[in-house]
């Protein structure tokens, strides 16, 4: 039963991916495809998690861990790099 | 262990399912400021159903409590609404296109 | 007082210690003494890089505000699923601009949190008085409502616990 849900689950994360992806190609804007990377990264720490359920292994929380914390930065990095034309203060 | 099953595929089924739609808001709503809702509210109750998934499975099958799966679901809780709020603070301040109303005056 | 010295700022200290033990998925007492020793060590090499602290007034409030806003996400999920999955047509997006009472710093970064998490809201700006958050909804009939609800729902709570 729950292979069978996260069988489900990878399709559903995928497809989110899938879609979030296709933002990320259509823009129209920066910010859009900004917006785009952080959903993506979200969503494979989810993935991530889903499939540490599948194969019974603690790994791949830590990698899971890891993306999110480098994705959280490279989201501000990116958003602050917008607003003033540069990271560095 | 019947009921544990249910509510385990319950958990990770509802998780991915949140992160889809969260995604189909991000891809489908017409603007910058109503794409960031689907991704700032969603996605967050996403990865917070599959990481309490996590730590119910790993609680039972190992026999003892794995609770670092919490961290996970706090850290995003804390830094989602920041991304957002940065993110659309830099639209605001490239002005970008409003769809339906007006953009707040700077 | 030298327990003063080595430990300036306890609490922190013991969050360090809680987040080690939560990294390391474990009680073993190799790890709860590691995570003692870097307990003390980081809030003092950091303490520059803190921001102001704000001293919580009712600490049981705080369990009752997180309680409230952990239901309102899942309402707020399923109100962003209901405008996803439906026309889009229909929507009814806009800015709101909330006047705020709060003046702390931490009091404002939870209340902005809080509205990004709740249902149908975004804090987008604060001006730089720091007297008004620009809020964005999506799917509201005036901007009067919102400033209302958050105010009543959200900012009070957070009044009385931040001051």
């Amino acid at each position: 039963m729950i292979s069978v849900a996260v069988d489900i689950a990878s399709v559903l994360i995928g497809l989110a991916m899938l879609l979030a992806f296709w933002r990320l190609l259509r823009g129209p804007d920066i910010v859009d495809r900004v917006i785009a990377i952080d959903t993506l990264y979200i969503n494979a720490c989810t993935l991530l998690l889903a499939y540490g359920i599948a194969g019974d292994s603690a790994l791949h929380f830590e990698a899971s861990l890891v993306i999110a914390l480098l994705g959280f930065l490279t989201t501000v990095a990116f958003a602050k790099y917008l607003l003033r034309g540069d990271i560095m203060e | 262990m019947r009921v544990k099953e249910f509510l385990l595929s319950f958990l990770i089924v509802a998780g991915a399912a949140f992160c889809f739609l969260g995604s189909l808001g991000l891809a489908r709503l017409p603007d910058t400021f109503t794409r960031l809702h689907g991704p700032s509210k969603a996605t967050t109750l996403g990865i917070g159903c599959m990481a309490l998934a996590s730590l119910v499975w790993f609680t039972v099958t190992r026999r003892e409590p794995s609770v670092h799966e919490l961290l996970v679901i706090v850290f995003v809780a804390l830094t989602t609404p920041i991304s957002a709020h940065m993110v659309a603070r830099a639209a605001l301040h490239r002005r970008l296109p409003v769809w339906r109303g007006e953009a707040p005056p700077q | 007082m030298p327990l003063r010295r080595l430990l300036p700022h306890p609490w922190r200290s013991l969050g360090v210690l809680v987040l080690w033990l939560l990294l390391n998925n474990s009680l073993h007492p190799g790890h709860i003494v590691l995570g003692a020793a870097i307990g003390c060590v980081l809030p003092l090499v950091t303490a520059r890089f803190w921001p102001s602290t704000a001293a919580i007034r009712r600490p049981w409030r705080v369990v009752a505000f997180t309680a409230m806003v952990i239901f309102d996400v899942i309402v707020a999920n399923l109100r962003v699923a209901r405008a996803v999955l439906g026309p889009v047509s229909r929507l009814r997006p806009g800015f709101a601009r909330v006047p705020l009472d709060l003046t702390t710093d931490v009091g404002i970064t939870v209340l902005a949190q809080t509205i990004t998490l709740t249902p149908g809201t975004l804090s987008a700006d604060l001006s730089p008085d720091r007297r008004t958050l620009i809020v964005h909804y999506l799917d509201e009939p005036d901007a009067e409502s919102v400033v209302a609800a958050i105010k009543s729902r959200y900012e009070r709570p957070l009044k009385e616990i931040f001051g």
